[in-house]
């Protein structure tokens, strides 16, 4: 038997309802029994087959939810159509780059989603992580200079701003501040 | 009136996703190597996906079958990075990617550094 | 209609010509892999636009559970040549 820690309900409660939606989506049936009945399986599931919580920071900021939604829907039109031209004009004759973002948050869960958001978007894929400096390695099409380099960075820092301004805490918003400190020193910017 | 826009509507998501199914192909066909081959397989699939989905919505005419629409692209969006990674870095480590071809390589320093550091590890414990 | 499913036809054959020339091709087991997720794709294309001309949601199922499980080969795969060194 594996000893377990408690989890508070309150914590496991954006797990329950995000898995009693896709109940009712799956059954296309949003009717108030099927969604009890979903819920007591959701709780069963959630407490049988355990897994580490995955720890939110307890905010959410819809507008930007929003703002971000539009971003990325709008990135990934401009993104596919280019990788598009890129094969049929380009082809074989094409110049790629592995480029290191530092990103600023420790919190794991945010370079995860960075990392997520910026693999969808064609041109740009997670090769490596490093989870002590969080930095991520970019492996991304079509970058020959220096500039381009820098382009790549600044877009994955504005993710990272953007998911912040989400769903980061306080002290990811703190350090959305030019002259904040980072959170690490000591190892140069890659 | 409705219906024809609509019908229309559909024809034109159908062909932008049949054309990111080609865009993914001409892409997995043309580009050098297996990192960038990577680039043009997964992700126009992302938003090739939406793109039918939204035909079979536009055609049903129904907001019952909407949710059950969405929660199979978020599946997607949840699960088409990793598979993206894992295959990644398995081809960066595995030496796939054609060196000649980067302009740059950041993360190039850092595994070297990696390596001395495994080979002096290494040779400490075999002199042991 | 018929036009349009005529070209969406040709379309999706050739998008799965091209990933089963890589599949045969290579050069390396990765590359295979990733071709063989790209012809997934193309037929869960073909799946929808078949539910689209023919009016009903019946393989809406296969793209559901293609959209869920669809990664675990391919990352399977790349454990398997990552640890084989």
């Amino acid at each position: 038997m594996m000893t377990r820690q408690r989890i508070p309900l309150r914590v496991e409660l954006p797990l329950l309802i995000w898995l009693v939606l896709v109940w009712g989506a799956l059954w296309q049936d949003f009717s108030l029994g099927n969604l009890v009945f979903g819920a007591i399986i959701a709780f069963t599931v959630a407490n049988l087959l355990y897994l580490p919580p995955v720890e939110l920071s307890g905010r959410f900021n819809v507008f930007y939810a929003v703002g971000f939604a539009g971003r990325f829907l709008y990135q990934l039109v401009l993104a596919s159509a280019q990788v598009f031209w890129l094969a049929l004009t380009r082809g074989p004759k094409l110049e790629n780059a592995v480029v290191g973002v530092r990103l600023r948050s420790p919190s794991d869960l945010l370079v995860t989603a960075t990392g997520h958001i910026l693999s969808l978007i064609p041109g740009s894929l997670v090769v490596e992580v490093d989870r002590s400096t969080s930095t991520l390695y970019l492996h991304c099409l079509n970058v020959s200079t220096s500039d381009d380099a820098e382009k790549v960075r600044q877009n994955a820092l504005r993710t990272e701003e953007w998911l912040i301004r989400v769903m980061g805490n306080r002290e990811d918003l703190a350090r959305l501040h030019p002259d904040a400190p980072h959170h690490s020193d000591g190892r140069k910017h890659p | 009136m409705m219906d024809a826009a609509l019908d229309v509507l559909t024809m034109v998501l159908l062909l932008g996703g049949a054309l990111m199914s080609l865009a993914a192909a001409v892409g997995l066909l043309r580009f050098p190597d297996l990192l960038s081959r990577m680039h043009a397989a997964t992700k126009p699939q992302v938003l090739g996906l939406l793109l039918f989905l939204m035909a079979i919505a536009v055609e049903q005419r129904s907001w019952a079958i909407v949710p059950v629409l969405i929660i199979c692209w978020i599946f997607q969006l949840l699960t088409a990075p990793v598979s993206a990674h894992m295959v990644g870095r398995a081809g960066y480590r595995t030496k796939h990617l054609r060196k000649d071809l980067l302009s740059m390589d950041d993360l190039d320093d850092v595994v070297q550094h990696a390596a001395t550091r495994r080979r002096e590890a290494g040779d400490r414990a075999s002199s042991d | 209609m018929t036009v349009v499913l005529g070209i969406i036809a040709v379309i999706l054959g050739i998008s799965a010509l091209c990933a089963v020339y890589r599949v045969a091709r290579g050069p390396s087991i990765l590359d295979r892999v990733l071709a063989v997720d790209v012809l997934l794709a193309i037929v869960g294309g073909a799946l929808a636009a078949d539910m689209v001309f023919n009016g009903h949601t019946n393989n809406l199922v296969i793209l559901v559970a293609t959209s869920i499980v669809g990664f675990i080969a391919s990352v399977t795969v790349a454990r398997f040549v990552t640890e084989k060194k």
